[in-house]
């Protein structure tokens, strides 16, 4: 479909079929207070689950005794790993092939491992329980710095692991060309070496995680209530975990109170709870609390950077990169198969570099597993972060303008498809064009006197820059997977006799809009007015296999099955009115909702009409059967690859170094919108996002592996206040290869944030302190204090 | 203990444990559960329900501490069919993404608007300050509220 | 979600029974009136009361009023009340700028002003803000009343001079002319605890300083009551030099520890700034007063 920017109705028109600003169909249950969250179901007969965690990080488990506990009333059960053995599920495949633990039998490998798992009638018995369970723990020495897991002194963290003798948990991985990197740097005019940690982060949606599993001993069937991004990827996952057979498992999502990453992989909570339900014979519902979610389920990032960029001729020509991963007790990674170190080899960023080279070295430490996507495509974030600090680094060292050293490195709008040293095929873009506009909402030059002015004053004032480029829209399947499973997405379309649709999708929406945005694509292909349009998803018995929703995949895979199963349909339907027209069909000219014969446009027949047609006892085309309905599996060729240009203006109180954000300018690129006003919601989040991580969200441990920031009074997320009003604008490059144009932005903002306003905490502190040239996340008063005082050390 | 709370105009009376917290009691008893309940340190509001017309935290107050008194929750905003001003702004302006926060969110945007029908936008910032939202970034939420400001400000001229 | 442990409940109606409640079931029983100190940690079961009090019905508590030469503040005043209070805006400004960053409007709703001091987290602010002004505090048991200072009810972190049957009652406040306060806090994050507090407080008459009183919150195992201050400033002419003077006093005299919010020599810093800063706020203020 050929959709052109000038196509596109404004953001503020109306109820629009098709594309352009629409108010979400969901809402409706949302603001009554009517949505079906997890903890919103109750089931008659229903027990309640809590865990019990370990106090320790590293630690040899003696004994269980639990006899304290099963005396309490109320209490049905105790499940500790030894139960679980015998029903084969004592340790369970993380989504990045290592193995995990579901309770701890040996020992306990971080603080918060589960350890035992209560059943009990009401939550708050359950929770009495927790205290009389009585285990002896004989701590072992730990390993927190994943700078010191490979020493050789360090103690063995997965023992479990036949022939496991250090704490590697991959092997290096490399991407790009070492040699000619080498070369690149020997030619370099410039070269500006840095260390840069991207400290862990949680995605910390406000729904923590949980289940509830309902098996029915006499039909076999295991119905699970549970909000999580990938249902069928679950349901596979049980199926070979527990054996249990896989048709007869059935995963409802219901609504999710937000997921940003965390809830891809399959906690060990689930599968107590589901071994509970079959142990028990009745429903059991488990959900964690906040604590429990901070310091057990997937954090993100943790990647400890090593960098040297180089520059030749005023323009960037290498970039050289070794990574140490902390991938805490287990290896759950959320990554494509293919790919140990997810996308970070994207971090070439939006330069035409001569050469890269990128390792990847990942360790087991004694802190909770993960390196979730926190809003971001498999380790992106990381890369750009890297890439636009380390640009930043050597704009300063060379003297130029931060974004005239990007300008002159960008690679051209003439030059796509373009392919980057590391091995990958960039779609399309206008890079400097966006660039632009950012600038000009800015006032980027009014900016620059307005920060020498306040200098003069001793005012700190910074102004930070970044440009990303992302590959989202996981994947194809020829390079593709994870745990074996192909990155594809289907999507199956019915039209009602009235006119009416149901559309299925195997995305599952965490707050993204999906009942709009996908009724609405229906909506442009088939001229059906969205309302009339109902959007399924998140229920494994009623929608198509595919991969889920994360990464910024939705739009890019799911919508791209969208799209052409409407196509399908309209195609089936230009046949069926061709028959109803007595006409041929290459007669036949399509407009929203109708089908009409060229040169004759009041001769047509409407979408609604060919769908009563379709199920009428009346004629069809010789052959067909009756019925409007397609189904589809969307196989994408590429990624698609949105980007945008952030402008970042914070100010730093001199003395008691407190950094404001006072302006944020975010001009992104995701293609065609098609709901502009929810593409702008999606920004404004990942933006505040950004926010907390560049200056607040921090997960950090003591020398004893304590988790220090294990509630929303120690792990901060931004509020109202510390938000300012974005200021939004756009360009739109369609995307060659989606049928729609369009690109993923959801993560793009939390991708692209950090970074700017990292680069515009150093230029502010630069006014004063013109030694800094860095800082580490997150940009807390203390520590940007002790920057001033020439102690930029990262966190711990 | 029994207690008797007034929930949307409706007496609830159950004999509960005098620990059992008011968002539970809530959630349970007539079974609304449009309250919610998302951390265990009173830091994320979205537990936020109006205890005599004033924004409390239910996860920090317990159920025998609500005995006797007039409780709304989201499922009360709407009155006779029609939405309150603060629901169809959020609607409006797309103020909501999960959904998750949007009861305490709308609570306390409710009581402010109560007490304050013409806030700044900085006074509508401090007030669901006691929330929070992981996906708005707040901007639409302080627009949805200054939207049903404004309109309660319409109808009351028209009246 | 966490859950409380077991207890038993009761309503006060009055002051008489609350006390009597007190005495009845011993040291197991805490009162309770806005609840956010006490449920979070009942709930992270650090605190395991088994009998609860809730005086969120005495009324009879629940006031600003100035008697005399006194502005006496019922224990069970919400810090919505504090902050909104018309008297002390007058009098003793930098309750409302301690107020505007205590929790957040919907927390301010419920706590109280006798929680926040009987709590005596040394992060807490209102103990900052008392002892800056000399406030005294009122605790009633049995025997009857005792007022006593707030160096004397700051018994040790999270310790006061209230005993297990007695409880606090009221906080009172001189009013003495040429008045000016103000308070100073550096957060991590809107809502959260200080970094470090600064409470400042000025007499200030014929262009000198009659008295001036300043303490610390989050800098120390306790609130600290920076005395040195008044041995500085007394007696002379409020000055931008005093002020910086002053600063330096109180970040040689504070105690901080390091923790998530930051290291020690960062909260001294801090306690500096913000202690200069509070006094070069409280004078202005004060002088405006006069003029």
């Amino acid at each position: 479909m050929a959709t052109t920017v000038e196509q596109l109705p404004s953001p503020d028109q109306e109820r629009p079929i098709g594309f352009g600003r629409l108010r979400r169909k969901e809402d409706a249950r949302f603001i009554r207070g009517k949505g079906t969250y997890l903890d919103d179901i109750r089931l008659p007969g229903m027990l309640h689950g809590a865990i019990l965690r370990s106090p320790f990080a590293h630690a040899k488990i003696n004994s269980i005794d639990t006899s304290k506990a099963l005396a309490l009333e109320g209490v049905a059960a105790v499940v500790t790993a030894k139960d679980l053995e015998t029903l084969g599920l004592a340790w369970m495949p993380t989504i990045s092939y290592d193995t995990q633990a579901v309770l701890a039998g040996d020992k306990v490998r971080f603080q918060g491992q589960e350890v035992a798992f209560v059943i009990a009638t009401d939550e708050y018995i359950a929770r009495d329980a927790l205290p009389l369970i009585e285990v002896d723990y004989e701590p072992l020495p730990v390993v927190v710095d994943a700078r010191k897991a490979l020493d050789p002194d360090a103690p063995l963290i997965r023992d479990d692991k036949p022939g496991q003798v250090d704490n590697l948990a991959t092997p290096t991985w490399e991407a790009g060309d070492e040699e000619a990197t080498e070369r690149a740097f020997a030619e370099a005019d410039v070269v500006v070496t840095r260390d840069i940690m991207y400290p862990r982060c949680h995605p910390s949606p406000m729904e923590t995680c949980g289940m509830i599993a309902d098996f029915n001993p006499k039909t076999g069937q295991l119905d699970l209530y549970n909000g999580n991004q990938a249902p069928h990827v679950h349901r596979t996952v049980y199926a070979h975990v527990a054996g249990l057979p896989e048709h007869m498992i059935r995963i409802m999502c219901n609504d999710i109170g937000g997921g940003f990453g965390n809830k891809v992989p399959v906690y060990p909570g689930y599968v107590c709870t589901i071994a509970a339900s079959i142990v028990a014979g009745a429903p059991v519902k488990w959900i964690e609390d906040r604590s429990e979610h901070l310091t057990s389920t997937g954090f993100a990032r943790d990647y400890i950077m090593h960098s040297s960029i180089a520059a030749k001729d005023g323009r960037i020509t290498g970039l050289q990169v070794d990574v140490i991963a902390d991938h805490g007790a287990w290896d759950s990674t959320a990554q494509p198969t293919k790919f140990p170190a997810g996308f970070f080899h994207i971090c070439c960023g939006s330069y035409t570099l001569d050469a890269a080279h990128v390792k990847v070295k990942a360790v087991y430490t004694n802190k909770a597993a993960g390196g979730v996507a926190y809003r971001c495509s498999f380790r992106i974030t990381e890369a750009v972060y890297l890439v636009e600090r380390m640009v930043e680094a050597l704009a300063l060292e060379m003297g130029v303008d931060p974004i005239e050293l990007r300008m002159r490195s960008f690679i051209g709008p003439e030059q796509f498809p373009y392919e980057t040293t590391t091995g990958w095929t960039y779609d399309s873009g206008n890079y400097a064009e966006t660039m632009k506009v950012a600038m000009e909402i800015a006032g980027y030059e009014e900016l620059r006197r307005e920060q020498a002015e306040k200098k003069a004053r001793g005012e700190l004032m910074g102004i930070g820059i970044s440009f990303f480029t992302e590959g989202v829209g996981a994947g194809p399947r020829k390079h593709m997977d994870i745990l074996g499973m192909s990155m594809n997405d289907g999507a199956d379309l019915r039209l009602h006799p009235s006119g009416k649709a149901v559309v299925s999708i195997s995305a599952q929406t965490q707050g993204q809009g999906h009942e709009t945005t996908f009724a609405q694509i229906v909506a442009e292909e088939l001229g059906i007015p969205p309302e009339d349009i109902e959007v399924r998803h998140g229920d494994t018995d009623k929608s198509p296999y595919g991969l889920g929703t994360y990464g910024s995949r939705s739009t890019p895979v799911s919508g791209a099955a969208v799209s052409l199963v409407s196509r399908k349909v309209r195609d089936k339907a230009r046949l069926i009115a061709a028959t109803m027209l007595e006409t041929r069909p290459e007669d036949l000219a399509w407009e929203k909702g109708r089908w009409y014969v060229k040169g004759d446009p009041e001769q047509g027949a409407t979408i609604e009409d060919i769908a009563l047609r379709a199920y009428s006892g009346e004629e069809l085309p010789a052959g067909m059967e009756g019925g409007l309905d397609a189904q589809i599996v969307y196989d994408p060729p590429n990624l698609t690859y949105p980007y945008g240009a952030y402008i970042c203006v914070v100010d730093i109180d001199p003395e008691t170094a407190q950094v404001t954000v006072r302006r944020f300018i975010a001009v992104d690129d995701c293609g065609v919108r098609i709901n502009p006003m929810i593409v702008d919601g999606q920004i404004h989040g990942g933006l505040a996002e950004g926010i907390g991580i560049a200056l607040m969200e921090l997960i950090s441990f003591d020398s004893e592996g304590n988790c220090l920031n294990s509630s929303f009074m120690d792990y901060l997320i931004p509020t109202a206040m510390e938000c300012p009003e974005f200021e939004l604008g756009m360009t739109v490059t369609p995307c060659p290869h989606h049928p729609l144009g369009a690109k993923g932005v959801g993560e793009s903002p939390n991708v692209g944030s950090p970074p700017a306003i990292v680069n515009a905490v150093i230029d502010a502190l630069r006014q004063g302190y013109p030694d800094v040239t860095h800082i580490d996340m997150p940009c807390t008063p203390d520590r940007v204090w002790a920057t001033m005082q020439g102690r930029p050390e990262p966190p711990q | 203990m029994q207690v008797t709370i007034t929930i949307n105009g409706e007496e609830v009376t159950r004999e509960i444990e005098p620990r059992m917290l008011l968002v539970h009691f809530i959630r349970e008893t007539p079974g609304l559960t449009g309250t919610h309940w998302g951390c265990d340190t009173s830091n994320c509001g979205a537990c936020i329900v109006h205890v005599d017309g004033e924004a409390v935290k239910s996860c920090t107050m317990l159920a025998a501490m609500a005995d006797g008194r007039e409780v709304r929750t989201v499922e009360g905003l709407e009155r006779d069919g029609r939405l309150d001003p603060i629901q169809e702004g959020f609607h409006e302006k797309h103020a909501l993404h999960c959904g998750f926060c949007t009861p305490g969110m709308m609570m306390a945007s409710r009581a402010l608007l109560d007490e304050n029908p013409d806030p700044t936008d900085e006074e509508i910032r401090t007030a669901i300050s006691g929330g929070i939202c992981r996906c708005t970034g707040y901007q639409n939420i302080v627009a949805a509220v200054r939207w049903a400001a404004d309109q309660e400000a319409a109808i009351k001229q028209e009246a | 979600m966490q859950t409380p442990a077991p207890c038993d409940y009761e309503r006060a109606t009055s002051v008489e029974g609350a006390l009597a409640a007190l005495v009845e079931h011993g040291p197991s029983a805490r009162l309770i009136a806005g609840g956010h100190s006490l449920l979070p940690m009942m709930k992270l079961r650090l605190a395991t009361p088994e009998h609860l009090i809730d005086i969120n019905d005495l009324d009879e508590l629940a006031y600003i009023d100035r008697q005399g030469d006194e502005i006496r503040i019922g224990a069970m005043t919400r810090h919505v009340d504090l902050l909104r209070s018309e008297l002390l805006a007058e009098h003793f400004p930098l309750f409302a700028d301690a107020e505007e960053v205590i929790a957040d409007p919907v927390v301010r709703n419920r706590g109280t002003i006798g929680g926040s001091l009987c709590q005596a987290d040394p992060g807490e602010d209102l103990s900052a803000v008392c002892s800056a002004i000399k406030a005294e505090v009122v605790i009633r048991g049995g025997e009857g009343e005792r007022v006593v200072s707030m160096d004397d009810f700051h018994v040790g972190p999270y310790v006061t001079a209230v005993a297990a049957d007695e409880m606090l009652t009221e906080v009172r406040v001189k009013v003495r002319p040429g008045a000016g306060s103000a308070h100073e806090k550096v957060e991590r994050r809107a809502g959260d605890f200080a970094i470090a507090a600064s409470s400042a407080a000025v007499w200030i008459t014929g262009g000198t300083v009659a008295d001036v009183g300043v303490a610390l919150a989050a800098a120390g195992p306790f609130t600290i009551d920076v005395a040195r201050v008044g041995e500085l400033m007394r007696g002379k002419a409020p000055s931008e030099e005093l002020f910086e003077g002053a600063g330096e006093v109180a970040a040689e005299d504070c105690m901080p520890m390091a923790d998530t919010r930051g290291p020690v020599d960062y909260k001294r810093h801090l306690v500096g700034v913000l202690t200069k800063r509070a006094l070069r706020r409280a004078t202005e203020r004060a002088l405006e007063q006069e003029a």
